[in-house]
């Protein structure tokens, strides 16, 4: 039995369900790989240039650890999952980054997921995984069409305020009763879900008496709503989550009272949508945190910032928002932290 | 209306030739410093990519002269410069100043959008002439890329040193102000005679250098710290695989000699990327093919740091570099790139490659 190794990284955070559901219905055996660790992140880096953002980093360290127990690595090519938007340059490439940077690498089941042009995209998927795994290649597209549903079935769970590794592998979480904080958590999955990268923010927010929301949790037309407010339409699928959620929440949503952007140095669209919703978080007076995080990233600077912005959150809830988010910051001098 | 555009090698030159032949006032932005450079980097975001935080400092040091508009590019993506003026927007709205931007960029909703643009800076012109004006600026491109190309090659065989920039500075002010094609013409002749007559070196076949990478490191020499002139000076043949009006042809003229050149670009690139990556990622990779396969001594890619698509492409150069074996430099820059520390790279990579010509190519492969 052929045997495909998903690595627990990137847009695992969600399409997983997707993965899992295909390649049973083809007889395939998954192998997920472990939870990111420092180990996985140490290898990683070492096998790519230094250029690349963490995530990518991460994401090889859990391809390594996968390459001596199965057969093929799936690491797709997505390109863009809904029309004339894409994916991230980085991504796109991700695939001949590993074939070609000169070491030994495990090989690869690398499907183009491209639906930039429309579903027709999706033929050349089962072309490649047919051809990978050798399986016929109706049986491909009845698998496919099987699993489809997951993709949606995986947004609704998301919906009811779990986060994917609770929806994916089915560990309950206890809802606090009352009314509590909510701040609302924005970045790429792969950023804010990374156990090792995110830091466990999410814990530890929720350990400080915060209701989390993250981008995934809201509606589709919530996401257009914020997005509507946008000149010209964004061209990145992750980003136009991260910005239309946070603009949803500043114009639309009075229960959200604080809003973290978390970014992975080095990533390219984040660089410019993070420092846009944070002007315009400004302009609003609305409480909002930058944190950019990678490999250096120390626990206790990130501890305290974060207690520090909850703390000021909560105050201004209490003093009906009469404290300053920002102290006396001039709007031009806005970049600095 | 006073109108502003960012610098990019030769192009504000034309973009100057062809704004003020519509009529319009123009502010030219002041030539690149490193006032320019910490502007732009203390208003832009700290990670995005450094023609973002240039352009920042352009915007900022026209205004001062009075701009009030600014005409830019755009893009549908995936590549950030698409979403560039966005955000560029909001940081001059941000730091008071009242600018209007006019983006041009293949249109999302319908052509009349892109036409509505247009339109507003071809006020009281018809389609006939807006066309003329436009064609006599990218003739001005075009003739200032010749000259351009020329050098590359003159400069590491000239007898004197320093005579080639010369020549480059005349160039670039009597092209660059001339306003008819008579004027272009007669310019163009004098510039060409005078490269013609230039006193060269004998004997000796310099060593030939590709330089690929991302497009606006590779034309503006004020912020790749004069990277052509560098490597001429050290005696190297510069190849490049980008040009203003390339660009410009690629983009706007159906030029069928540039689609088969961009076809075989496309077509060299694709045993090692399998698509497009946005930006030029993948012209980097089949420029890089297409130079080790004429046999080029070197290549060097210059990219500005945490620019998305060329980080694709530097991954993937390695195994170009091993399979044609030859030596492939990747410099990345930002605002803190020194002159001294470049200098120093590229003396030893060209030391490198001469001592390879020198033997055979046998030795110093890639790695171990």
């Amino acid at each position: 039995m052929v045997v495909v190794g998903v690595p627990r990284a990137l847009l695992y955070y969600v399409y997983f369900p997707f993965w899992r559901r295909f390649f049973s219905e083809l007889g395939v055996e998954v192998v997920l790989s472990a939870p990111t660790s420092e180990d996985f992140f140490i290898a990683g880096a070492k096998a790519v240039v230094d250029e690349v953002c963490a995530p990518v980093k991460i994401a090889m360290g859990h391809i390594l650890s996968l390459a001596p127990h199965v057969d093929y690595v799936l690491v797709p090519r997505f390109v863009s999952v809904e029309p004339r938007t894409y994916i991230c340059p980085k991504l796109m490439g991700l695939p001949d980054m590993i074939r070609h940077n000169g070491l030994k690498m495990p090989p690869l089941l690398a499907p183009d997921i491209d639906l930039s042009r429309g579903y027709l995209g999706l033929g050349q998927v089962l072309t490649e995984t047919s051809r990978v795994l050798g399986k016929g290649w109706w049986e491909c597209g009845r698998a496919f069409y099987r699993a489809l549903p997951e993709v949606s079935k995986t947004r609704r769970q998301l919906m009811t305020g779990l986060t994917p590794e609770e929806a994916f592998h089915g560990t309950l979480r206890l809802h606090q009763p009352g009314r509590r904080l909510r701040i609302a958590l924005l970045g790429h999955p792969y950023s804010i879900y990374d156990p090792l990268l995110s830091m466990n923010i999410i814990e530890r927010l929720r350990s400080l008496d915060v209701d989390v929301v993250t981008a995934e949790m809201l509606p589709d037309e919530h996401i257009a709503l914020g997005l509507a407010r946008l000149q010209k339409k964004l061209f990145w699928t992750l980003s136009k989550m991260v910005l239309g959620a946070g603009l949803y929440f500043l114009h639309h949503d009075s229960e959200v009272e604080g809003i973290i952007v978390m970014s992975s140095f080095g990533c390219g669209l984040e660089s410019l949508v993070g420092d846009m919703l944070e002007r315009f978080a400004r302009r609003q007076e609305f409480p909002m945190l930058h944190l950019t995080v990678d490999e250096h990233s120390a626990e206790a600077g990130l501890v305290t910032r974060l207690e520090a912005f909850v703390e000021t959150v909560r105050g201004r809830t209490s003093h009906a928002h009469h404290l300053s988010p920002y102290g006396n910051a001039e709007l031009g001098n806005a970049s600095a932290p | 209306m006073r109108i502003t555009f960012p610098h990019m090698g030769t192009l504000s030159l034309a973009m100057q030739a062809l704004l003020e032949n519509l009529g319009l006032e123009v502010v030219m932005p002041p030539p690149i410093t490193s006032r320019t450079l910490s502007l732009g980097a203390k208003y832009s975001p700290e990670c995005v990519c450094l023609p973002f935080k240039v352009n920042i400092g352009n915007y900022i040091e026209a205004m001062e002269l009075g701009a009030d508009t600014v005409v830019m590019a755009g893009g549908i993506g995936p590549c950030r410069l698409g979403y560039y003026a966005e955000l560029q927007r909001e940081i001059l709205f941000d730091l008071g100043f009242n600018a209007k931007m006019i983006v041009l960029e293949p249109p999302q909703g319908g052509v009349t959008e892109l036409w509505g643009k247009i339109s507003s800076l071809t006020r009281g012109h018809n389609i006939l002439s807006v066309a003329r004006v436009f064609y006599f600026a990218w003739r001005l491109a075009k003739s200032l890329d010749n000259v351009e190309k020329t050098l590359h090659y003159v400069r590491a065989l000239e007898k004197t040193r320093g005579l080639c920039d010369i020549i480059w500075s005349d160039a670039q002010s009597t092209i660059g102000r001339a306003r008819t094609l008579r004027e272009l013409w007669a310019a163009e002749t004098r510039i060409k005679e005078r490269l013609a007559t230039l006193p060269l070196r004998t004997g000796g076949a310099p060593l030939r250098v590709g330089l690929v990478g991302e497009i606006y490191m590779l034309l503006e020499p004020k912020v790749n710290l004069g990277l052509a002139e560098r490597l001429g000076y050290l005696g190297v043949e510069v190849h490049r695989s980008m040009f203003v009006s390339d660009w410009v042809t690629h983009h706007l003229v159906p030029d069928p000699r540039a689609k088969i050149l961009a076809r075989k670009v496309k077509r060299a690139a694709k045993p090692y990327l399998r698509g497009h990556v946005g930006g030029h990622g993948l012209e980097t990779i089949g420029h890089s093919v297409l130079y080790a396969e004429e046999g080029m001594d070197g290549i060097i890619q210059v990219l500005p740091l945490t620019c998305m698509p060329e980080i694709v492409a530097q991954s993937i150069l390695p195994t170009v570099s091993q399979k044609y074996e030859v030596p492939i430099l990747t410099l990345v820059m930002d605002e803190h790139a020194g002159e001294t520390g470049l200098q120093t790279r590229l003396e030893a990579f060209v030391d490198m490659m001469r001592s390879r010509k020198k033997q055979g190519g046998s030795v110093l492969k890639y790695g171990n």
